[in-house]
């Protein structure tokens, strides 16, 4: 799209031009304007690992929307034959009136200009445009659904992975690393679907139809025109690699420059307390002078391409219109060709740039759909076997079906779920080479408490990982009832567990619904019920909306503590046969702390509970402390006999005694410090 | 924003000469359809090949020249907008590091970060914008119109047809489709924040089985994204076609109308096909004017926001005269300290008078909410007292230059934060002369050592930013060594031990006993294991002191005291 100077009339059938910068950021507009190029020029380059193999995986989800892309192909392309002969028959009406016009000029009798003739080439002309721009619009129409809806097959297809693979993968990744795949990649993909793609078509078309038509009416001047395309390419993908160079260079000294101000302030206080604001500052300065020297070259080159190419183009305007003109007067060409061949030469440049820039955007998509396949390839959790299932709180087993009937399996009824659990002979590492559990055998009875102790980072979860089967465990097994939770769908085992973790989770909702999670379309009724037995319906009451209150993104409308009350409720609702709790409570005042306990008391009244373990009550009474360090369980039995074997955990307890004077009152207070330290694990 | 173009001053000539330039470009890229119209009407017509020629000379100049103009133009406007955006970042950083936590409360660190960055870079881009199209735009339209009323006034009458309408045209897109994006965005935050959840709270998804439910719930935010996407698409993709339509039926109406001129003899043929041109650059010039508009309102939201922060006057500053207590050992004194954050209803803490000698242990407990991480807020002078006064050596803090004061104390925050940069500047971040020896003496009572020396490069291993490479204790633990190794006269730890497991914390506190000497240290806790064995303990209760005295006295005449012992051990211990 050039709006330059003379550009006449006819401007090329590139119906994205500004659109493009609509969706992509500032600039876009036609023309002269800086920033023109979209983001074309503005993004550093990424190279796909493998372009053609991607790509083919790409086409493949466009694959349900042949037909409509068929239809964008075809609208495309007669959008732009439509109008890019144009200019042809506007050259023919001029030449009419120029032929009359000089038929009087030199007196030859009854001379006029043929407007009947003009009039009906007009109207076949604007009825072409008409067409031109139907078709143009008609491939955006379907363009913008193909795009959309094959970016939405996308966003779908990994959350439905994410769904699937295993908690190893989350846990060596950042959260920003996924969602930027989700995002930032899909979105890159959508743009460039939406954009690029038919623009590289419609530019490819104009570029070749225009060179075409000029053929048909004059070799000659076309080969002068066209003397400019080549200046024009070389110009366009100079500036274009040249420039992404830069943009990237701006882009990093941007990233240092808005990690420092980041840093410094989240870490305002501690820059404040200890006097480092200068430093900061000249830190500041240093990365501030550096981001203007690579951005202002990389303004100054993705500038240039405008100026540059409209002086190209305008050269060959002059050449043309100059030897055009002499060759009117020599009678080898009308004046409508010279019109008709100006409007041409001026749709190259336009088209050229785009289709130098596009070649990147779409490398820049097919990397994107890389790192999206990359996601979507990983490897998923170990498929279900799925031989038991629980219902209504009773084991069923499922049989392949001896009668011939509809259904190939039973369901055998079997005993109710007690929640006995037991580690036999378990292997279990996150790295291969770094084993942490090596031949475990624990045995839990029904409704038997189980404490977790061990100093910060000593791997808590990792025992709740293994429970839940968030992670696969090596060799041995794991039994719930005697039933290897293998043997069993993921889904069934975790509705045996209710879990309240310190890092407690709420989403962006009611408080209704955020107790109300575990276990859909349950009553009001039951919904308060266990609220009051987690003592926090009090609370609830208290906020303005009661059970109504929508919790906001971080759920910081509510305190931390009330937070654990919630997931509490959350768990007692749930009703499961065993119990993961973790008792920290560090950042909650005294009161709520009370009501904490007091609530995961009633909540372990009768259930197989494991705890990570905080109070000292809770270590002493319960029927097996499982003390862990390193990551590793390295001690385990009951409060005496640990004390007995005079190991760590007799080490940990003792530790009181070192350094620290007490009350004679009160021997035993430092240990609930003592074992208090176990970090929530997260 | 026009307050903001004040940052443009170092840059008056650049941005003049840009002016200027832009201007000439504007008339040369008018003159090359005047020049045109010469070579048919005089060149052509009369078959004059010499006057074609040196028409296409003087063109080819104009061309030139035009180019010429653009390019400097670019140059000078590439260095003044990024020019300005340095200056500009710079003028908020300074102001924001000068802000008090008051001020950060206020806006919030999370904004504070997108007005230093993103929105400048909007200002900036946009400036470009206005700088290369503000000036252009409306020349060549007005410079166009004007050429092609004086080429033909009758046959302008289709321009005064065609603007209006393309103006109606592009409004009623716009205005359908600029509300829109907003909408858009929202729809993708959607997406953002269904699926962060999912990430945040994946193993709650997955132990109560929701998995299903959580992806229904992202189906529903991805297909209303996906909607949206579709509307503003398909709307904004009129754009386009229509503007295109326009423009020839523009040129349509003006070779009919213009031909009919021609015939009666008003017009000449060189003057329809130049007439054409001035039309297609008029159009286009509002074209570039309505995305400015667009453009505009946008960067507009975002000087509004930098004015904001520029505007917001720090509410701490150095006393005129600072008087300097002189290198005395640290004692403080609060006499009868009342403070209330900004807009609350109560004092987060009143009446509060204690004194704390040099050498003494004093702790402050309490539960949340009792103001005792705001009394460690006072101290360092993060905010002013409502009433009263607080008094180091003698001198009230406000008396005193911030840097005096701060100088004294060693902080250790409850959010252990670390920079970018190795072990070693992090703990030289406290005293940034300290030699090796210091280093390594603050890390070794930190009980830092231990995991310092287990990693590949010792104090030379890098913090990542956040510092997610190390564990919350590490973290702690650096943090100390960080207070440290400033040697100061005042230790402050605002509930700092809560991440250290016992055996460090009891290990760190005796070493500490030998490292501060006569300094004084005050402890905020929670946990009465922690405040056991200071010299005295101020308990706090809703901001108010609810007893001072050692563990053993209190656990006699405070009722709060005891029932905070009481919370953190279980009955069986308090019977024994």
């Amino acid at each position: 799209m050039s709006v330059t100077p003379n550009g006449r009339t006819t401007k090329g059938p590139e119906p994205a031009g500004p659109q493009a910068g609509q969706m992509r950021g500032p600039g876009g507009g036609p023309g002269r304007g800086p920033g023109s190029m979209g983001g074309m020029l503005t993004m550093p380059v990424q190279k796909p690992k493998d372009f053609k193999g991607t790509g083919r995986r790409l086409l493949g989800y466009l694959r349900p929307y042949r037909l409509q892309l068929i239809l964008v192909l075809l609208a495309a392309v007669l959008s732009t034959l439509f109008s890019i002969v144009g200019p042809k028959i506007m050259g023919q009406a001029t030449t009419k009136l120029f032929e009359g016009l000089m038929a009087r000029f030199r007196g030859v009798p009854g001379a006029a200009i043929d407007f009947g003739y003009i009039g009906q080439i007009l109207t076949v002309l604007a009825g072409l445009y008409i067409i031109s721009s139907l078709f143009s619009y008609l491939q955006q129409y379907l363009m913008a659904g193909v795009a959309q809806w094959t970016v939405y097959d996308m966003r779908r297809d990994v959350d439905d992975k994410l769904s699937r693979l295993p908690l190893k993968f989350f846990d060596a990744r950042t959260h920003g690393e996924i969602l930027s795949r989700v995002t930032n990649d899909v979105d890159n993909i959508s743009s460039t679907l939406q954009q690029s793609a038919t623009q590289l078509i419609t530019s490819l078309l104009t570029i070749i139809g225009a060179i075409v038509m000029m053929f048909t009416i004059s070799f000659w001047l076309t080969l002068i025109a066209l003397v400019t395309v080549p200046l024009s390419m070389f110009i366009a993908g100079f500036v274009a690699s040249k420039s992404q160079k830069l943009f990237a260079k701006q882009q990093k000294s941007l990233g240092e420059l808005n990690g420092h101000i980041e840093e410094m302030y989240t870490g305002h206080k501690i820059v404040k307390v200890f006097g480092r604001e200068e430093d900061s500052t000249q830190k500041f300065d240093t990365i501030n002078a550096r981001l203007y020297d690579a951005g202002w070259r990389a303004q100054f080159i993705s500038g240039l391409i405008m100026p540059l190419l409209s002086f190209v183009s305008n050269v060959g305007y002059v050449f043309v219109a100059v030897i055009g003109g002499i060759m009117v007067t020599q009678r080898a060409i009308t004046i409508g060709d010279v019109q008709a061949f100006i409007q041409y030469s001026r749709q190259f440049s336009w088209p050229i740039t785009q289709v130098a820039s596009i070649a990147n955007v779409i490398q820049l998509a097919v990397a994107s759909a890389e790192r999206v396949f990359e996601l979507l390839d990983e490897q998923e959790e170990l498929p279900e076997a799925g031989r038991w299932t629980i219902d209504d709180g009773r084991w069923l087993e499922i049989v392949p079906s001896q009668a011939q009937g509809p259904s190939p399996i039973v369901h055998r009824p079997s005993s109710a779920l007690q929640g006995e659990v037991r580690f036999e002979h378990v292997d279990f590492s996150y790295k291969p080479e770094e084993p942490l559990i090596e031949d475990m055998d624990i045995a839990v009875m029904p409704g038997q408490t189980i404490a977790i102790v061990g100093p910060t980072g000593a791997g808590k979860t990792t025992l709740v990982n293994l429970l839940m089967r968030f992670y696969e465990i090596g060799s041995g097994k794991i039994t719930v009832d005697g039933v290897d939770v293998r043997d069993m769908k993921r889904g069934d085992l975790r509705s045996i567990f209710g879990m309240v973790l310190q890092d407690t989770w709420l989403f962006n909702g009611t408080i209704r619904d955020n107790i109300a999670y575990g276990r859909p379309g349950v009553s009001m009724e039951e919904i308060v019920e266990a609220a009051k037995t987690a003592h926090a319906d009090h609370f609830i009451r208290t906020l303005p909306d009661g059970y109504e209150t929508v919790l906001n993104e971080e759920a910081s409308n509510i305190s931390q503590g009330q937070k654990q009350l919630l997931a509490i409720a959350r768990a007692i609702l749930a009703d499961p046969a065993i119990l993961i709790l973790d008792e920290a409570t560090s950042s909650v005042d005294t009161r709520t702390e009370v009501l904490i306990q007091k609530a995961m008391d009633a909540l372990m009244a009768g259930r197989t509970s494991f705890v990570i373990a905080h109070r000292l009550s809770t270590i002493r009474d319960a029927d097996l402390i499982l003390v862990m360090n390193h990551g590793r369980i390295i001690e385990q039995g009951t409060h005496k006999e640990l004390l007995a074997m005079g190991g760590f955990y007799a080490d940990l307890y003792n530790s009181q005694f070192t350094g620290v004077k007490l009350t004679e009152s009160l021997p035993e207070l430092e240990t609930a410090g003592a074992v208090g330290m176990v970090e929530s694990a997260s | 924003m026009i307050r903001l173009f004040k940052f443009l001053k170092p840059f008056a000539i650049a941005v003049t000469a840009i002016f200027i330039l832009v201007f000439l470009q504007a008339l040369a890229d008018l003159l090359l359809p005047t020049l045109m119209k010469d070579i048919v009407d005089t060149g052509v017509v009369k078959g004059d090949t010499d006057y074609i020629m040196r028409i296409g000379g003087v063109m080819l100049l104009v061309a030139g020249a035009s180019g010429v103009s653009s390019i400097i133009a670019a140059f000078l406007s590439a260095q003044a907008a990024t020019g300005f955006g340095r200056d500009l970042r710079r003028r908020v950083f300074s102001q924001v590091t000068g802000f008090s936590l008051n001020e950060f409360d206020k806006l919030g660190t999370a904004t504070l970060i997108t007005r230093t960055t993103n929105d400048i870079t909007q200002v900036q881009q946009v400036l470009i914008l206005i700088m290369r199209m503000m000036i252009y735009a409306p020349l060549v339209s007005i410079g166009g119109i004007i050429l092609a009323v004086s080429l033909d006034a009758t046959l302008s009458l289709v321009l005064v047809v065609v603007i209006p309408i393309l103006a109606v045209s592009i409004f009623l897109i716009a205005s359908r489709g600029v509300p829109l994006f907003k909408v858009l965005q929202k729809r993708l935050d959607r997406v953002n924040l269904v699926l962060r959840e999912n990430l945040t709270g994946i193993r709650v998804i997955r132990a109560f089985n929701r998995t299903d439910y959580e992806m229904k719930r992202f189906g529903a935010a991805n297909s209303d994204l996906t909607e949206t996407s579709i509307k503003v698409n398909r709307i904004m993709g009129l754009l386009m076609p229509v503007m295109l339509l326009i423009m020839n039926f523009t040129a349509i109406a003006i070779i009919w109308f213009g031909g009919q001129r021609i015939n009666a003899g008003e017009m000449q043929v060189g003057s329809l096909i130049a007439f054409l041109q001035y039309a297609t650059q008029i159009l286009f010039a509002l074209l570039m004017l309505s995305f400015l508009f667009v453009m505009v309102p946008r960067a507009q939201a975002s000087a509004v926001r930098i004015n904001e922060a520029l505007d917001m006057v720090p509410e701490i500053n150095d006393p005129a005269q600072p008087h300097n207590p002189g290198d005395k050992h640290g004692t403080v004194e609060f006499r009868d300290v009342t403070f209330s954050y900004p807009g609350a209803e109560q004092p987060a803490i009143s009446n509060i008078s204690f004194v704390a000698n040099p050498g003494e242990v004093v702790a402050i407990i309490g539960g949340t909410g009792s103001g005792k991480s705001t009394l460690a807020n006072l101290l360092p002078r993060f905010y002013d007292v409502d009433s009263g006064g607080i008094l180091v050596d003698g001198v009230d803090v406000r008396e005193m230059s911030q840097e005096t004061l701060r100088a004294k104390i060693g902080f250790v925050p409850q959010q252990a934060v670390l920079f970018t940069g190795t072990i070693a500047e992090n703990i030289r971040f406290g005293k940034g002369d300290a030699s090796h020896e210091e280093v390594e003496r603050a890390a070794t009572t930190a009980q830092a050592m231990e995991f310092i020396s287990t990693m590949k490069d010792g104090f030379d291993s890098v913090i990542s930013q956040g510092g997610t490479n190390v564990s919350g204790g590490q973290k702690q633990r650096l943090s100390i060594a960080r207070a440290l190794v400033r040697k100061p006269q005042i230790y402050l730890f605002d509930d700092s031990f809560s991440a250290l497991d016992f055996k460090t914390d009891a290990k760190l506190r005796m070493a500490l006993k030998r490292e501060i000497g006569d300094a004084m240290m005050l402890i905020v806790a929670q946990r009465v294991s922690t405040v056991l064995d200071a010299d005295k303990i101020i308990v706090l209760d809703e901001g108010r002191i609810a007893g001072i005295g050692n563990h053993r006295q209190l656990m006699e005449t405070s009722e709060v005291y005891r029932e905070i012992v009481a919370s953190q051990l279980s009955e069986e211990e308090l019977a024994a």
